[in-house]
């Protein structure tokens, strides 16, 4: 007897149309950053945050077990892109009752703003969420004019 | 007079966490069975070992855990798939099940739990069923 006994499905799949609006509000709105739609509808993985300040923007991926060093994150012409593989695949002699956790190879990618510096930019990995942050450009800031 | 008032004033506090309880993150899982026990894995990213927390009260296994992660909100510069920073779920094991031996880790974001069978269990096969 392995049952969930607090009935969360209906919030679970609520979630996922909620997410799909407002994915769908972000292509429409045009606004960045865009988060490209996954090629595959389960690659939709991982869950991605992005905060962005007058100074910096903050991509959070939500990938746990994962080995950070066999992350690829590149940026090119704007576009952030996060490639990683996660290994959760099942174990052979047992029997399974539930096999959620999403294994295989992953793609996301963002669409930066112009000024995103893409030569400064850290990233980091605890407890399973990749931290990327990229410095906006100075000249990004409001400046002012003078007339002559 | 005064009793009523009070019970109102409760009655509206109860009606927050409901709201709340919206914003709680389902752990994705998976478990499965092997001679010597269960094991049950978890997504629970950005949650750290003092942020976690597993309870067994009778047959039922709870985890919980919280986040420090900036969920962003307002701005339209702003993106946010994971808009709660609580993870919540709920279990019910079987009584074949040992609950005072749960051997838990948590490393990079994945909760694993160890819940071994009984010793009076280990030989023969349990049925272990989902409900």
């Amino acid at each position: 007897m392995f049952a969930r006994v607090s009935n969360f499905e209906d919030s679970f799949f609520d979630q996922f149309r909620r997410l799909e609006n407002e994915m769908g509000q972000v292509f429409a709105s045009g606004t960045w950053p865009q988060i490209a739609r996954a090629k595959r509808l389960r690659s939709a993985y991982p869950p991605i945050n992005v905060n962005v300040t007058k100074e910096q923007i903050d991509v959070y991926l939500f990938v746990p077990g994962v080995d950070p060093k066999r992350l690829g994150i590149t940026i090119h012409e704007n576009l952030l892109t996060v490639k990683g593989e996660r290994n959760a695949k099942q174990e052979e002699g047992v029997e399974y009752y539930r096999k959620e956790r999403f294994d295989g190879e992953f793609h996301r990618a963002v669409n930066l703003a112009e000024d995103a510096d893409p030569e400064k930019v850290e990233a980091g990995y605890e407890d399973g969420v990749l931290r990327i942050t990229i410095q906006r450009r100075e000249s990004a800031k409001p400046r002012q004019i003078k007339v002559n | 007079m005064n009793e009523k008032r009070d019970m109102t004033q409760q009655q509206s506090k109860t009606v927050q966490p409901a709201d709340k309880r919206q914003q709680i993150l389902r752990p994705a899982a998976d478990i499965f069975e092997d001679k010597t026990g269960i094991t049950l894995k978890a997504d629970m990213p950005g949650v750290s070992k003092e942020q976690l927390d597993i309870q067994v009260d009778q047959e039922t296994l709870s985890i919980e855990g919280s986040t420090d992660i900036i969920v962003p909100t307002g701005s339209q510069a702003q993106y946010a798939d994971v808009s709660a920073t609580c993870y919540q779920r709920s279990f019910t094991l079987s009584s074949e099940l040992d609950t005072d031996k749960i051997d838990a880790s948590l490393r990079d974001g994945v909760l694993t739990l160890h819940i071994p069978k009984r010793e009076q269990y280990q030989p023969r096969k349990i049925e272990v069923r989902m409900t």
